[in-house]
């Protein structure tokens, strides 16, 4: 059981905020931290993480970690961090990395083997993929065998394919070693497939919170699909136009009135919605 | 020319490296702790110490020597404390010249630490931290390894630039022979005395050390750059 209760003034770029956070973690959940940036999601692991003070308590079971009159560093907390750069150490092999954490061979290699780098454990990270790099940092975090998981957005730099099998392989790490995990990410499906719970920051505060499914879906109940994407250009082809807006990772050409076109303006965030359809779904061939 | 060539005497080069070697022994075990806290501190005072550390680059050396000299002399009251608790003289012998030279070399030792100290990563140094290692550990095991062309760098530029040395020395050492007259002075009094000679001989070997020691530096630091950009 991890008990959170912290304040801090935070001074940001566009004006001055406090962080106040009343949060308590089950043993062995997974815990997504959402919001907007600048929210406070990234201070809050590092005041978790020992790298900046705050005001109040946190505390680890029966362990303080933060009071009015102790402040453990972070080398005397039990946590495991895992970077959105993996920030290795480039002068260490893979296996030295982990060993560096904790002396223990079978430990090591059992990671490795769970995250299917066994043969890639003498290599240099300069030498490895982003997505081999931040495995091996998954591991390295684990090493330590941390009370306390912390990751500022681990997959973020990472391509949607390999985003799916470390999710994959977060999971499975999850499972065998029951470490309370608390993540920072952006992606809803990210937070659909791994946490047990979401937390949504706003201004420092929390706004929401609850289960993935109730917060994430915002259309439950209606049947409406509704995407928010932003405005690429607008073509006249004829007599109609054409407008090109990307969502996500892609781009879509709808059609649209001239009036429409009249109060667009090319930038804009649109929406785009639709509704009273029968949505067709199969599974999706691979490009790649 | 051969003549001179056999008859070299070589004392004063010596004296150069031996001086050279020590000060620059002695200001990378000073300054690892001092770039380390400079290149992570947000305390307001480090403009005052950064000022300070540059001043050797900016100070005539006659002046610097000047100083040292007065307050190293046996009639300041650090000089009287070391000659009367250790029986050291400060001034006019080679222990006068380390500890000029360490001055005169601080901010060439100081300045590339504190910019590769400055250079690495900090989530590098956070993740070190939360592996449970102190701060003297991280520098030695993650920071260091990592910032190869800045060690180098300040070594060979420290060690460099005090063998190149010449104001400072003559103040605070004089031209003791075998004692403080190192390869820059020795070919200043040869001018004076018009040996032409042996003055090009020393020049010559003075040039072609340096340009030695400088292309090694660039030639290293080239090849760190290039594994760099495999990354």
């Amino acid at each position: 059981m991890i008990k959170i209760d912290i304040k801090k003034e935070l001074f940001g770029s566009q004006k001055e905020m406090t962080l106040n956070i009343d949060l308590s973690i089950e043993q062995g959940e997974f815990l997504a931290l959402s919001g907007v940036s600048g929210s406070g999601k990234t201070t809050l692991l590092r005041i978790l993480a020992g790298f900046e003070d705050a005001q109040g308590v946190i505390s680890v079971d029966d362990e303080i970690w933060l009071d009015q009159k102790t402040t453990l560093p972070p080398q005397k907390r039990a946590i495991g961090f895992v970077f959105q750069d993996y920030a290795l150490f480039n002068n260490m092999s893979v296996l030295q990395n982990l060993l560096y954490v904790k002396k223990d061979e079978a430990l090591a290699s059992h990671l490795l083997n769970i995250t299917e780098l066994s043969e890639l454990k003498n290599r240099h990270p300069n030498t490895l993929s982003g997505g081999q790099k931040q495995r091996v940092a998954l591991c390295r975090a684990m090493m330590g065998e941390p009370k306390l998981l912390l990751m500022d957005e681990p997959l973020s730099a990472l391509d949607s394919k390999m985003r799916t099998k470390l999710q994959s392989e977060i999971l499975a790490l999850h499972k065998e070693f029951k470490t309370t995990i608390i993540m920072v990410s952006h992606d809803p499906s990210e937070i659909y497939r791994l946490a047990s719970r979401v937390v949504v920051l706003e201004q420092g505060v929390i706004v929401n919170e609850g289960k993935p499914k109730d917060i994430l879906l915002k259309t439950s109940g209606s049947q409406k699909f509704s995407f928010s994407g932003e405005l690429l250009d607008i073509k006249k082809v004829d007599v109609i136009y054409v407008a090109i807006v990307a969502i996500g990772q892609q781009l879509v050409e709808v059609v649209i009135t001239q009036d429409e076109a009249k109060n667009l303006t090319i930038g804009d965030t649109v929406e785009l919605s639709t509704k009273a359809f029968t949505p067709m779904i199969g599974s999706a061939v691979p490009t790649r | 020319m051969l003549e001179a060539l056999s008859t070299l005497e070589l004392t004063p080069f010596v004296l150069s490296f031996k001086l050279a070697g020590l000060t620059t022994f002695i200001l990378f075990i000073l300054c690892l702790p001092f770039a380390w806290w400079l290149s992570q501190t947000t305390s307001k005072t480090k403009p005052i110490f950064e000022a300070i550390t540059a001043l050797p680059l900016v100070l005539p050396p006659s002046v610097l020597g000047f100083y040292i000299l007065i307050i190293l002399s046996h009639n300041s009251p650090v000089g009287a404390f070391f000659d009367e608790y250790f029986g050291i003289k400060l001034v006019f012998n080679f222990s006068g010249l380390v500890i000029a030279s360490c001055f005169y070399s601080l901010p060439f030792m100081v300045q590339p630490l504190q910019s590769g100290f400055a250079s690495i990563n900090k989530n590098m140094l956070e993740a070190s931290y939360i592996a449970g290692k102190s701060k003297t550990q991280t520098v030695l095991r993650v920071a260091l390894p990592n910032m190869k062309p800045a060690v180098m760098t300040a070594i060979i530029v420290s060690f460099a630039h005090t063998v190149g040395e010449f104001g400072v020395v003559l103040m605070l050492g004089g031209s003791i022979p075998g004692e403080t007259k190192v390869a820059s002075v020795a070919i200043y009094e040869m001018v004076e005395i018009m040996d032409y000679t042996n003055a090009h001989i020393y020049s010559a070997i003075m040039l072609i050390i340096s340009f030695l020691v400088l292309l090694s530096v660039y030639i290293f630091n080239q090849k760190n750059r290039a594994i760099g950009q495999f990354r």
